[in-house]
């Protein structure tokens, strides 16, 4: 029995429970907890990428119902890769908010916790319906995450964001219900099978179901022209919050990309290539309109919101060549991306401090008291996610250039890739110059919060990690191709869970 | 090995100066030095083999998947440059030591050096291009933050940005440009690529292939239009444009023609694009660099004159001038660094650098002057020096180019335009800044510096000397297996003595000297020439460029992303029309094949019922009341609807669901305005209803298209299944919830949690903000027959909730609906008796009874871990207990227990917090407050 399935669900949902019963009254209690949940949840992810990085998928059929007619749970590379990189988020973004920020509000790693479980959730589940409600608990919990404190700022984002996203939740339901309609049921891997089955008179009917479903999907990741909503809403967040957003939005990019290979895959029938058309001009203008946007902010956090849009489109335009080195190199930048990002939102948190009243606002204010380090790290964050050497973001930008190159597509992902690319090394470098180089020096009289160690844990930790996943390429890249190919011939995956080949 | 440990060293010591600061300024140095001398010796010991013209290799798998390896190479080419890189960073680190000012943070700035140094030595050793592209950021990146080290100077910030802009695009266009040229020869090792020349020449992308990678040699060896950025680095501290900007980094570009050559060189897109440039740039830069007053001024243009001839004499494509272009690398380097220091020593002792103030300087300090005569001799080309055999030959390769038969004078007479200004320039820095006499008076005191500033420069100009005499026997050997890598294969003749007779190139020489003569004792007429012309130049219109892109990226972000949820929302419905629209404009619409059902007249009263229900939703909804008495009716027609289509549980359920949010509708509504504001203009409300009409024409038409369709889906076994013992049930609805696909239930109920601590949350912060048009509290009081009619209703209630509960495993109910209902009845104590007399009653918290809900659910599924069976998996066996009689599935009913709980918690968290608000409901004095704080304003 392959129990060790559930526990990426199990360890954050449980400890979720635990804080809000044990924890309710000790803030010390909670964040143990919400520590060895981080860590559990990490060996857990590091347990499954042991497990299934040679290419095997194991299946855990929920309450002993076998597929298609329960929930079966799925552990390949994919979900082992993701469900690794929430871990190791979410222990830092803990970790960071032990400083300040989880008494702001009392739920603080209760809502944490909850995303968490559901985030791994909706990466394990191999059933359409518990995606949908695994989106629904990352979606709460990620409001409750955002309004937490009662701040104003917060408080009108989050009424934004949930609003949106519950419509939608809503245009989910429709999408799920016509795929249920006319595939008659929820299972990806049995919709794969009956996908391949209809007939000429269902071809509408499942193109529209699963188009209306990458829809939802491309509001989760924040796609053109569904990307608005998404800078206000994490330059609002808290900085612990917003760092761990970082990964909310992979979990869109990693729905359409298990869906669309999946299910709408290129030898789908009439549903084949449901997505393909459309999804790499989209990235391509996401990625254009999100780094304008980067450049055009007034904010810093809400440029770092803009860098995330970036960065959505760069993967997902490698993801939308489809061919096995464009999903691996998409794949590379996902995790470079959600590693850089957070670092950088936890970063800016401790720069803002220290500019005063000036904030994150890209005006001349005095400089960090502590210019020397924080900008020192700043250009190191700067320089993951510019995607400039020697971090992981060139080779992964070099992986996706090498992977279009033979393709129609050459031209279109070359001239984004390479516009954009300098686009975000003036954004950012004009950022860090007015910062660190423009700022006036500190009056002697105020007192400065200086940021401390325990502090800049977390920051060194995520850039830390960023190193080890530059040095480590190789394998990091190997697995990429491994779960790349995996995705492109979803037969593997549909055996494991229904027992057949397609 | 030792090649890594070459490449490591730099690297490894970035730490030391800044650590070794605070043991004083010669720490911080040597803590610089001694890594760089180390380096050097290690290099030096490779000197024998390399010159021998072995090529040291070294590689170590990194990224396979990419080709990318750890590749390093060590040849003829690479050594030169490594040997420059060390051996000038030597020198560069000791005048900086006495030339940096005593506050300067030394520490850091040695650490950027050492940085630089590092990446300088990666690009020029590496084996893999796509290592050497990586590198070559670094280069770029480490300029950044030398150019910037002035921060506090608004030049210098905008200098370093401007530097890493447009050397960033190079670099992103070389790295393209590499990924490109390795996809041709099939291998990113430079061993596989410098073999594949004529399959590389011969490929269908050469072209856009060579315009990449030339993109970026040009962009950092500063050639025409991209050289404008290294006049403006030169607000780094005179140290670093002597070692980057001058003698290593700038020649980046100028190695990667070298490096490429064997591969890329020979053709006529190579000859002209690279060959034109750099002649170009040679006489352009040339040109400028005669106008500049500024000392550093004059030599970055001198540099970017000198990176052009070298450029077009690889561009040339010949063996021949391919070996010139080499030993031009190596003078140039000599030379103009020592020019550059020898400027920051006359700017360290007098204080400016500005050719028309200084003056007269030859009695100050006479040893500078000296080193600044032979370095500038140098630079013109003068006999006896350096320069002038490299120039010399490079005139003679101008004389012979294949490519250029139909007009062959062009090459040789910009070349010696380009000269003759390159010879007028240096006399004006040595005439204008030690023999003529003074305008004004030099900010400070002028005389020789130190020594520690004059030796490196002594040491640089000593070498253009030897070599200048005794070329061949100098710096034969390294230039001989330089130019062998460079040139890839046999050598061809050359000679690097003085005196090759009379030629025309020594004629063209002549003229060049001489002319440069005349033309700086005509300074004064050209300058006045000059300075009619209007000023265009490219930072002007890089700075106009990017400001563009600046207000247009400003512009367009705030116009699209306006914060209003409207737009948002339209832009996710039309996503979704097209998306939902597409397929069957493409394939047609077909209906399914299934027999229509009958329908009766009271269905279609219902629907039509439901059509105007929801109408009047819409268009009461500014009167708050009304549209939720509307909303209710609509609620309760589809629980209506679901009893006909034979639901009994989704009736059941959906009309308690639809009780308690209306009442909880209700009770919010306390805090709203009684009348919402209009809050649509005309047209909005067109585009709104248009968008809403069409969406649901299109929800209608999926529906027809699903209903029609005969269904073959995993519900039938549900159906099968739902019998005692295999699900554990008989009511199907029920046994799916708790059993079949108990996760997604355990998961719902965690969302039903989470919503309501998100509505406490929110609320708990709202509480304190009030809203216009709010009447004061009702002053009535509680009404009498609803008081005593709901106390003895209570348990009745909460007794058939119980029930519900209980028997939902076989017939209508379950602990959803047994939860809701349970949650009315205790909502009716709030309304009938008011918050505090039922807030009393309630002894407990209910965001814990929530939680204890999504435990108990949890902990009955995990129970089957016990069994070694999945998770949820509701297979234990009954228990007894006395008076009730055996209940089977304990676990299952557990689960559903939990999700009672879950229920009845996580909507009287709501109420109860929806409750608070009124209790503690302010005056009216925070009206400013209420309008921030609304959430609804976009």
């Amino acid at each position: 029995m392959n129990h060790w399935i559930t526990l990426p669900v199990l360890i954050p949902f449980v400890a979720a429970i635990l804080i809000e019963i044990v924890g309710r009254h000790h803030i010390g209690a909670r964040r143990v907890l919400a520590v060895c949940a981080g860590l559990g949840t990490i060996a857990a992810g590091a347990y499954m990428l042991l497990r299934t990085h040679q290419g095997e998928i194991f299946t855990y059929a929920m309450g002993g119902w076998e597929a298609p007619f329960g929930v079966a749970l799925v552990a390949d590379g994919l979900s082992a890769l993701l469900v690794t990189l929430t871990g190791v988020v979410s222990l830092f973004a803990a970790l960071y908010s032990m400083n300040r920020h989880d008494t702001k509000g009392k739920f603080f790693h209760f809502f944490l916790q909850m995303q968490v479980a559901g985030i791994c959730g909706a990466v394990l589940t191999g059933d359409l319906f518990s995606l949908f409600v695994c989106f629904e608990i990352m979606l709460l919990a990620s409001y409750n995450l955002l309004v937490y404190t009662g701040e104003e700022r917060g408080l009108k984002a989050g009424v934004h964001y949930v609003i949106l996203n519950l419509a939608g939740s809503a245009l989910f339901l429709v999408a799920i219900g016509t795929l249920y309609g006319v595939t008659g049921t929820l299972n990806l891997a049995d919709m794969a099978l009956r996908v391949g089955e209809l007939g000429p008179e269902d071809t509408a009917l499942v193109r529209a179901g699963g188009l209306l479903l990458m829809v939802v999907f491309m509001l989760k990741a924040a796609v053109l022209p569904l990307h608005l909503w998404l800078p206000n809403v994490y330059g609002s967040a808290t900085a612990p919050v917003a760092a761990f957003f970082a990964i909310l939005t992979k979990v869109g990019v990693y729905a359409i990309l298990r869906v669309s290979t999946l299910v709408f895959g290129s030898e789908a029938g009439v549903a084949a290539d449901v997505l393909a058309p459309y999804l790499l001009p989209l990235a391509a203008l996401t990625l254009a309109l999100g780094m304008l946007g980067a450049l055009g902010s007034l904010r810093l956090r809400k440029a770092l919101g803009f860098l995330i849009v970036a960065s959505i489109g760069t993967m997902l335009m490698s993801i939308g060549l489809y061919t096995p080195e464009g999903i691996a190199a998409g794949l590379y930048y996902l995790v470079h991306s959600t590693l850089g990002i957070a670092m950088l939102f936890l970063l800016v948190d401790l720069i803002a401090r220290q500019r005063g009243e000036k904030d994150d606002r890209l005006v001349v204010a005095r400089a960090p008291a502590q210019r020397a380090l924080l900008g020192l790290l700043f250009f190191a964050g700067a320089i993951a996610v510019v995607g400039l050497p020697p971090l992981s973001g060139f080779l992964g930008k070099v992986w996706v250039l090498q992977a279009s190159l033979m393709t129609p597509h050459v031209v279109v992902v070359w001239v984004a890739i390479l516009l954009t690319s300098v686009l975000a090394l003036v954004a950012l470098s004009r950022a860090g110059s007015l910062i660190f180089w423009k700022g006036e020096e500190a009056d002697d009289e105020e007192r400065v919060p200086r940021a401390t160690a325990f502090e800049l844990l977390p920051v060194f930790g995520l850039l830390a990690c960023l190193i080890l996943y530059t040095l480590f390429s190789g394998p990091a890249a190997e697995l990429c191709m491994m779960i790349a190919e995996g995705l492109l011939s979803p037969g593997d995956y549909i055996e494991a869970v229904m027992g057949v080949r397609p | 090995m030792s090649v890594l440990l070459i490449l490591m060293l730099p690297f490894v010591g970035i730490l030391l100066p800044p650590l070794l600061q605070r043991q004083g300024r010669l720490a911080a140095t040597l803590g610089a030095g001694i890594p760089t001398l180390l380096a050097f010796g290690l290099l030096m010991s490779l000197g024998p083999s390399v010159l021998a013209g072995e090529v040291l290799l070294a590689s170590r798998e990194w990224v396979p998947a990419m080709g990318l390896t750890a590749g390093l190479r060590v040849d003829g080419l690479g050594f030169l440059f490594a040997t420059m890189t060390l051996g000038i960073g030597l020198l560069v680190i000791t005048y900086a030591h006495f030339y940096m000012k005593k506050d300067d943070p030394l520490g850091r700035f040695y650490a950027y050096l050492l940085l630089f140094m590092g990446a300088m030595l990666g690009i020029v050793l590496s084996e893999n291009v796509l290592l050497m592209a990586l590198f070559w950021e670094i280069t770029s990146l480490s300029s950044f933050l030398l150019i910037g080290y002035s921060s506090h100077d608004s030049e210098a910030r905008r200098g370093a940005r401007m530097a890493l802009a447009i050397t960033g695009l190079g670099g992103f266009c070389l790295f393209a440009g590499l990924v490109v040229l390795g996809q041709i020869a099939g291998s990113y090792e430079l061993s596989v690529i410098l073999a594949s020349g004529d399959l590389i020449t011969s490929h269908d992308w050469y072209v856009p292939m060579l315009v990449l990678v030339l993109l970026g040699a040009f962009t950092k060896s500063a050639q025409f239009p991209f050289h404008f950025w290294l006049p403006n680095a030169m607000k780094a501290p005179t140290p670093v444009s002597a070692y980057l900007h001058s003698a290593t980094m700038v020649k980046a570009g100028v190695f990667l023609l070298a490096r490429l050559h064997p591969a890329l060189a020979g053709t006529s897109p190579w000859f002209f694009l690279v060959g034109g440039v750099g002649i170009a740039t040679m006489f352009f830069a040339a040109y400028v660099a005669f106008y500049r007053h500024d000392l550093k001024g004059l030599l970055a243009y001198s540099t970017i004159s000198h990176l052009g001839l070298i450029t077009a004499l690889f561009g040339f494509g010949t063996a021949g001038a391919a070996v010139v272009g080499v030993f031009h690398i190596m003078n140039h380097a000599a030379f103009k660094a020592s020019l550059f220091m020898t400027a920051g020593i006359i700017d360290h002792q007098t204080g400016t650098r500005d050719i028309r103030i200084l003056g007269g300087l030859r009695k100050a300090m006479p040893f500078t002057m000296v080193l600044a005569l032979l370095g500038s001799a140098a630079m013109a080309g003068i006999p006896l020096f350096n320069g002038f055999i490299s120039k010399e030959l490079f005139l003679k390769e101008t004389l012979d180019l294949p490519l250029m038969a139909g007009a062959p004078w062009v090459f040789p007479v910009v070349a010696t335009a380009g000269a003759l200004f390159s010879m007028a320039y240096s006399v004006r820095l040595v005439h204008g800044v030690f023999f003529k006499d003074p305008t004004e008076k030099t900010p400070k005191e002028a005389r020789d510096p130190s020594m520690g500033m004059l030796v490196p420069v002594g040491i640089l100009v000593a070498i253009c000397v030897i070599v200048g005499i005794a070329a061949e026997q100098t710096a034969g050997p390294l230039l001989a297996a330089a130019a062998g890598s460079t040139v890839g294969g046999e050598l061809p003749y050359y000679s690097l003595s003085l005196w090759h007779g009379f030629t025309l190139e020594l004629l063209m020489s002549a003229i060049a000297i001489g002319g440069g003569v005349v033309l700086y004792l005509q300074r004064a007429r050209l300058y006045e020439i000059a300075d009619r012309w209007p000023q265009l130049t490219g930072q002007m219109a890089f700075e106009k460029v990017q400001g563009l892109i600046l207000s247009f990226a400003e512009g367009l972000t705030a116009r699209l992303e306006n914060g209003s949820l409207q737009r948002y929302i339209v832009l996710l419905l039309g996503m979704a029309l097209v998306a939902g629209a597409l397929p069957f404009l493409e394939h047609g619409f077909v209906t399914g094949t299934a027999e229509l059902t009958p329908t009766n007249p009271v269905a279609i009263a219902v629907w039509a019922l439901l059509v105007v229900a929801t109408l009047a939703t819409v268009f009461t909804h500014r009167s708050r009341i009304t549209a939720i008495i509307c909303l209710s009716v609509v609620g309760l027609l589809i629980s209506i609807i679901f009893v006909y289509l034979s639901a009994p549980d989704l009736a059941l359920t959906q009309l308690s669901v639809e009780v308690v949010t209306i009442l909880l509708l209700l009770l919010a509504l306390f805090v709203l305005p009684k009348v919402a504001p209009p809050e649509s203009s005309t047209l909005r409300k067109i585009r709104d209803a248009t968008l809403a009409a069409i969406g649901g024409a299109g929800m209608g038409l999926i529906s027809w298209a699903v209903m029609t369709r005969p269904q073959d889906s995993i519900s039938d076994y549900y159906l099968e299944n739902a019998t005692y013992p295999v699900g554990g049930g008989t009511n199907v609805v029920n046994v799916i919830l708790v059993d079949f696909r108990g996760f997604d239930t355990l998961g719902e109920v965690a969302v039903l949690v989470l919503a309501a601590f998100g509505v406490y949350t929110m609320l708990r912060y709202a509480r304190h903000t009030h809203v216009e048009g709010v009447d004061d509290m009702a002053s009535d009081r509680y009404p009498v027959v609803l008081v005593s009619v709901s106390r003895p209703l209570l348990a009745l209630i909460l007794l058939m909730a119980l029930y519900i509960f209980l028997r939902g495993h076989y017939l209508p109910g379950g602990g959803f609906i047994g939860g809701l209902v349970a949650s009315v009845a205790l909502i009716l104590q709030y309304l009938a008796s008011g918050i505090d007399w039922a807030k009393e009653r309630m002894g407990v918290s209910f965001r814990y009874v929530a939680v204890a809900g999504v435990l108990l659910a949890t902990l009955s599924g995990g129970a089957a871990f016990l069994v070694e069976q999945p998770f949820l998996t509701m297979t234990l066996l009954g228990l007894k207990i006395p008076l009730v009689g055996e209940i089977d599935y304990v676990m299952t009913l557990l689960f559903d227990l939990g999700i009672f709980l879950a229920v009845v918690g996580g909507t009287m968290t709501i109420l109860s917090q929806l409750s608070h608000m009124q209790e503690d409901r302010e005056p009216f004095d925070e009206e400013a407050r209420a309008k921030e704080t609304d959430p609804w304003k976009p």
